[in-house]
């Protein structure tokens, strides 16, 4: 690791002025990413920010009968809060299948979105990688790229995003509350993560100076249908292959609204409104759930090592969707 | 905030290794420290304070070797900077046993064989006193995911999660 | 307090230690002045460094010096002074010689500084340049380059072929001709390696090293460095896990001892967890299989052909092709063993070097042959079962293989086996069961003991070998208690220590069988001491009485014809005025006897998989396995070697890979995130029986060895399950999702 400065931070304002007055600062939380990253130098900030001590770290209602996940609370304390349980399971389930219960105790909600991607080349700085080195190369096109990217990929990057909670949230159609120097905006949950084009360096929309303060869920939870798959190489403490959360809204068998998210399988996680949206006012049944997970994989393109993972998607996608139909609670 | 390495030898004399004072408590001993902001937990413990009793296998978050508790949650502390926790209280593995003998989660890992070489060991104690504390493993699947974020290469899991049940059970006993 | 102690469930002896973060490993030894070292690996697999900049690390205050090949002081001029007691044939890698590199991820530099923290800053601050040559790491493609896997090497047996294979292959009724691969594998103990070396005052070295054996890291520094054995003391108490990476000396042991001699300083070198990944590896096997049998499944002809990898300098073999003449009656067996030497490191004995992996591909070509032969596998497996290995013509010291199979198989529940593929499902789930044999070699190496008894009864026994999670201080503790009738508690094992005597490398399921007879042999001396000391005592009952007259128990020589009489053996040191007594000795194996004999171990492996259909994600549900291991010292340590074991081969079977990304001849994956060694979600219900049998011929003792065929057999035995529940036959290893999904999907 290179040495750096270190402050702390008492409240959202002083955070940000310090990020900014800082040459090459960050933000650290959890750490539990930053940290990995900048002992092996992938990341090598002059100056960290402590903030957490900022507050923002409570789930609270929110007016439109939503749920405001503070960017410092804990994704255990998350997945575990009875408010999650009860009205997001879905997002309750992705957390628990993610990282291991050590992690997931120290890791944010902030920073659970900020995660980098786990591809091999971005993390071995022998190799070549435009995410971590502008300019470099992408090594995982022509290399071992199993894990890599079959939507959204660019001949400059074709890396993953590996978060599962993030799935979930896309699902749910959350926001992300941030603040900068210019003042708050909200971010929606869509367009946070981005895909790598040519700048693959840049993994999200966030701004530099800019923090998050909060992740809001909309009221509706899809308590009653919804399931989150995950596939991986072993039963656990294993980043996704494809992951899939599924969320469904049915009345009298009629599909009222339908989510499918996909971890594992881009840049950020992905979603095809115009093909969930194949199954609003259609029955919940297999056929409709084929057709929706074909149309989704049909845009998908794979690499050498890949390739499994388009029909490892659409199968994922029908097992959750047949799943979160039945799941009644 | 640009992702470039360092210039000059000046940037790294002016802050890097510049000192901060914490206090810490650890098993129950409180420390005043000078750390530098680089240093991890587990660093400290190992490298600062001779606390060897946390284990280094990875240093990444990857192995759970470096599990300890920290306000009773267990952690990694391979993932944590020591200077972020002015003022905490820490639990390792050295602060398990008291004149009373061992915590019976410890003596569970002996009567069960619950380790082979022992490098992992600390951490899937603290690992199992944090799941108990937790609370959310119910069945035999959950103690297996729940003690998942920590790898016994010698390949002990079955006797370790025989601890775990027993443990939960006589917690369940003792918490009516 | 009774004092029968083998073949008792014992807890631990160093479990205290253990538990509660008191056992030491290398790197957490403190000395005043320690500094910290830490290893520049190399970016390219093959080349010359052209120019090393150590400026801008350098002043960086607090960083001491940087060792690299520029500046490092001549050592010992021969390659032969780099040899290790494992070495296989070559010239072994020489840290810091010259300015080629030979493998990716070469150590090229050490950097030496106040702190952890200030010396992996400076590393990252040293600039290397490379004149980068072409390498080749692909196996695949360089078979025509092999060339034939021989040599001089402990353990290792030529392939030699017996009868007639092409004549009676091609004259069978029913033929098999299949091929399997795996990938590579690290052995990833927790503990990464480390050395801590203090220079004394004297020019003499302590050094605490990760090892299998602290001879061999003695030896290693002493020819290296010049220094006189006596004055290093290498100390290795505990061991984090080694599985055969600690059977050579490995490269943080130079680097830390090259700094604490020219630093004078205390020095300690710890390796990165991605710099486990440069040091050897379980070799990639390409083998080859033709069986051909009978309509009754009598096997008429055996080949096993097998290509593997090993290093530009040296050639590293093991026993792949040499199962199927242990393992079955067959008259012709043809074995080929063949290497294609690449640009990476020396591969490195792994649990069960050859064994693990020869026998996978064996035992699932079998289960091919009793899917075509349309016979149950496990009839198969006894049709051919043999009492004498067809190789060497000699019958099974023991063998207890036919009731492991008859055991293990009613515990599983075989007899109810559905012979049909694809034939179970559970919800989503396709269900499968496979079996598999399993075999290793039993092998007693000399070895020495010493023990001194107190005239408080305290007894200390001592043998330079290493105790890395097998339960070597414990069954030494039990057999010197046992042999002297005391209790445990009183007998304090010392192991991990050069300057105790002489034992082989704590490797390939020999030390309980060699240092546990040394023990014995040490504390009978003992025995016979007190016995005779015991007959000068006035009236002795004991006085001429010889050692098959008495007992030593419950810390008393006691008369076998009657239990009234007998005197405690502090009695006896009491009375003839003994402060201690204390004996040495040397356990060689009988190698008359022995060569009368093949001496293996033996398995017999079933599984349970669960698949899903659409997602292909595999679940071993259960594994049921007996061990035919000789006499078992400690039921609770022995099973949970095996159980380590079968947790090995179930990671083994689906999820261990180290990928070798060919552009950058580097093993790409080297970390714990994406090595993917099993976790305990992963864990099968495992039932393990030993089917015991004392072997007198393997060891005195009566033990063969527990610590690598727990794992031998089991990667088959899932395997075959795999094609039991899919009816998909799949022949590389790990076994991941993609492999297993089925190819059509009802979903």
């Amino acid at each position: 690791m290179r040495p750096f400065s270190y402050s702390r931070a008492e409240d959202i304002d002083t955070a940000v002025n310090e990020v900014t007055a800082h040459e090459d600062a960050r933000f650290i939380a959890g750490g539990t990413n930053l940290l990995d990253l900048m002992k092996i130098d992938v990341i090598h900030p002059q100056h960290l920010v402590d903030i957490t001590h900022i507050a923002h770290d409570t789930i609270e209602n929110t007016e439109d009968g939503g749920l405001r996940l503070g960017a410092l609370v804990t994704n255990a304390d998350t997945a575990y809060h009875p408010e999650v349980e009860k009205r997001y399971p879905l997002l309750a389930h992705a957390i628990l299948a993610g990282a291991s219960p050590q992690l997931r105790n120290k890791a944010t909600d902030g920073g659970n979105l900020l995660q980098r991607t786990r591809c091999y080349y971005f993390y071995d700085k022998t190799t070549a990688c435009n995410k971590r080195e502008p300019g470099s190369g992408c090594a995982a096109i022509d290399g071992y790229n199993r894990l890599h990217a079959i939507f959204g990929a660019s001949e400059h990057c074709i890396a993953t995003h590996p978060s599962d909670m993030c799935v979930a949230l896309a699902a749910l159609d959350a926001r992300v509350q941030v603040t900068g120097p210019d003042g708050s905006r909200t971010i929606p949950f869509e367009d946070f993560h981005r895909l790598p084009g040519d700048t693959p360096e840049k993994d999200t929309n966030l701004r530099e100076d800019e923090i998050i303060t909060s992740v809001d869920l909309p009221p509706k939870g899809f308590a009653d249908h919804y399931t989150y798959i995950k596939n991986r190489d072993r039963a656990s403490y294993a980043f996704a292959l494809v992951s899939v959360a599924a969320t469904l809204e049915i009345e009298d068998n009629v599909i009222k609204d339908a989510r499918i998210a996909l971890g594992g399988v881009a840049h950020k996680p992905w979603r095809n409104k115009e093909a969930e949206s194949l199954l609003i006012d259609k029955p919940a049944d297999r056929d409709g759930f084929q057709a929706v997970a074909a149309a989704i994989v049909k845009e998908a393109k794979s690499f050498r090592y890949n390739e499994f993972k388009i029909e490892l998607a659409r199968r994922s996608i029908v097992r959750a969707l047949m799943e979160a139909s039945q799941t009644y609670q | 905030m640009r992702n470039q390495p360092h210039e000059t030898i000046e940037d790294v004399r002016s802050d890097a290794i510049e000192k901060h004072h914490i206090s810490l408590t650890i098993n129950g001993t409180s420390y005043n420290l000078e750390v530098e902001p680089w240093t991890s937990v587990l660093d400290l413990l190992r490298e600062h304070l001779n606390l060897t009793g946390t284990k280094k296998g990875c240093d990444h978050g990857q192995c759970g070797a470096c599990t300890i508790l920290l306000e009773g949650k267990r952690i990694n502390s391979c993932l944590t900077l020591a200077i972020m926790h002015d003022g905490a209280e820490i639990t390792t593995i050295e602060g398990l046993a008291n004149n009373d003998g061992l915590h019976p989660v410890q003596q569970a890992f002996i009567e069960h064989d619950a380790f082979q070489c022992g490098y992992c060991t600390p951490g899937q104690i603290c690992s199992t006193i944090g799941l108990i504390h937790e609370g959310k493993a119910k069945t035999l699947d959950d103690i297996r995911d729940l003690m998942s974020g920590n790898i016994c290469r010698c390949g002990a899991y079955n006797n370790i999660v025989k601890v775990v049940q027993e443990a939960l059970e006589n917690h369940k006993n003792q918490t009516p | 307090m009774a004092t029968n102690h083998i073949g008792k469930p014992k807890n631990r002896v160093d479990g205290l230690k253990k538990v509660t973060g008191s056992a030491k490993y290398a790197a957490e030894f403190n000395a005043p002045g320690l500094v910290h070292g830490v290893v520049i690996s190399s970016a390219i697999a093959k080349g010359r460094i052209k120019a090393i900049d150590t400026h801008d690390a350098l002043e960086i205050e607090g960083v001491l010096h940087i060792f690299t090949h520029e500046n490092t002081p001549g050592l010992a001029w021969f390659d032969l002074s780099y040899k290790d007691m494992d070495s296989p044939p070559g010239a072994p890698f020489r840290p810091l010689h010259s300015d080629e590199i030979q493998f990716n991820m070469q150590p090229i530099a050490l950097v030496v500084a106040e702190t952890l923290e200030l010396a992996r800053f400076a590393a990252l601050r040293v600039k290397v340049e490379y004149e980068v040559e072409t390498h080749n790491t692909k196996l695949a493609d360089s078979l025509d380059e092999a060339i034939e896997g021989k040599g001089f090497r402990a353990g290792f047996e030529p392939p030699k072929s017996i009868g007639k294979f092409e004549e009676a292959y091609e004259a069978a009724d029913i033929k098999l001709e299949t091929e399997y691969f795996h990938g590579a594998e690290h052995h990833n103990p927790m503990e990464m390696h480390a050395s801590t070396v203090i220079y004394e005052e004297d020019g003499g070295l302590t050094i605490y090293d990760k090892t299998q054996g602290v001879l061999n890291s003695r030896h290693y520094v002493s020819m290296i460095f010049g220094i006189k054995r006596k004055k290093i003391k290498v100390i290795s108490p505990f061991v984090g896990g080694a599985f055969g990476s600690g059977l050579r000396p490995q490269y943080q042991l130079f680097m830390a001892t090259l700094a604490a001699l020219e630093l004078k300083r205390p020095v300690k070198v710890e390796l990165t967890r991605p710099q486990m990944f440069s040091f050897g590896h379980r070799p990639i096997t390409i083998q080859k299989l033709k069986l051909a049998a009978s309509p009754d499944g009598s096997l008429q002809a055996v080949s096993h052909s097998a290509y593997s990898e090993t290093s530009r300098f040296e050639k590293y073999v093991e026993n792949v092709v040499n199962w199927p003449k242990k393992l079955y009656r067959c008259e012709n067996v043809e074995e080929i063993y063949k290497l294609v030497q690449l640009d990476m490191y020396t591969p490195l004995d792994m649990r069960a070097p050859g064994g693990a992996t020869g026998v996978y591909a064996l035992e699932s070509a079998m289960d091919e042959l009793a899917y075509k032969l349309n016979m149950n596998p496990l009839e198969l497996r006894l049709r051919n079962y043999t009492d004498e290995d067809k190789g060497k013509e000699k019958p099974f010291s023991s063998k207890t293989l036919k009731e492991c199979y008859r055991v293990a198989a009613e515990k599983f529940g075989w007899s109810q086996r559905n012979p049909e593929p694809r034939s179970t499902r559970e919800g989503h789930n396709l269900v499968g069961w496979g079996m598999a044999s399993g075999i290793w070699d039993a092998m007693q190496t000399p070895a020495r003991a010493k023990a001194r008894l107190s005239a408080d009864g305290k007894l200390e026994v001592g043998s330079a070998t290493a105790d890395i999670g097998t339960g070597t201080y414990t069954i030494m503790t039990q057999i010197a208690a046992e042999t002297l009738g005391l209790p445990m508690e009183q007998v304090t094992a010392k192991l991990g220590d050069s300057s105790l005597p002489f034992a082989f490398l704590e490797g390939g399921s020999t030390t309980a069988a060699s240092v546990g007879t040394a023990v014995k042999y040490v504390c009978d001396k003992i025995a016979r001491k007190l016995l005779k000391e015991a007959g000068k005592i006035d009236d002795s009952p004991f006085k001429g009485a010889k050692m098959e007259d008495v007992v030593f128990r419950d810390e008393n020589i006691v008369d076998k014809q009657d239990d009234s009489v007998f005197i405690p053996i502090t009695e006896v040191m009491k009375l003839r005025g003994l402060g201690t007594i204390q004996k040495k000795t040397t356990a060689l194996p009988n190698f008359l006897k022995q060569n009368k004999y093949s001496r293996n171990t033996h398995s017999a492996v079933f599984a349970e998989v669960k698949i899903d259909e659409d997602l292909g994600t595999i679940k071993v549900t259960r594994i049921v396995t007996a061990i035919d291991a000789g006499r078992i010292l400690n039921a609770k340590t022995a099973h949970s070697q095996i159980l380590g074991g079968v947790v090995w081969g179930v990671s083994m079977a689906l999820e261990e890979d180290s990928f070798m990304d060919h552009h950058y001849g580097r093993f790409i994956n080297h970390d714990l995130a994406e090595y993917h060694i099993a976790v305990n979600a992963d864990m099968p219900d495992i039932d393990i029986t030993f089917v015991e049998e004392e072997d007198h011929v393997v060891s005195p003792i009566g033990v063969k060895g527990v610590g690598e065929i727990g794992l031998v057999g089991v990667a088959a035995a899932i395997g075959n399950a795999v094609y039991h529940a899919t009816g998909k036959r799949i022949r590389s290893l790990p076994i991941t999702l993609d492999k297993a999904m089925s190819e059509v999907s009802a979903i």
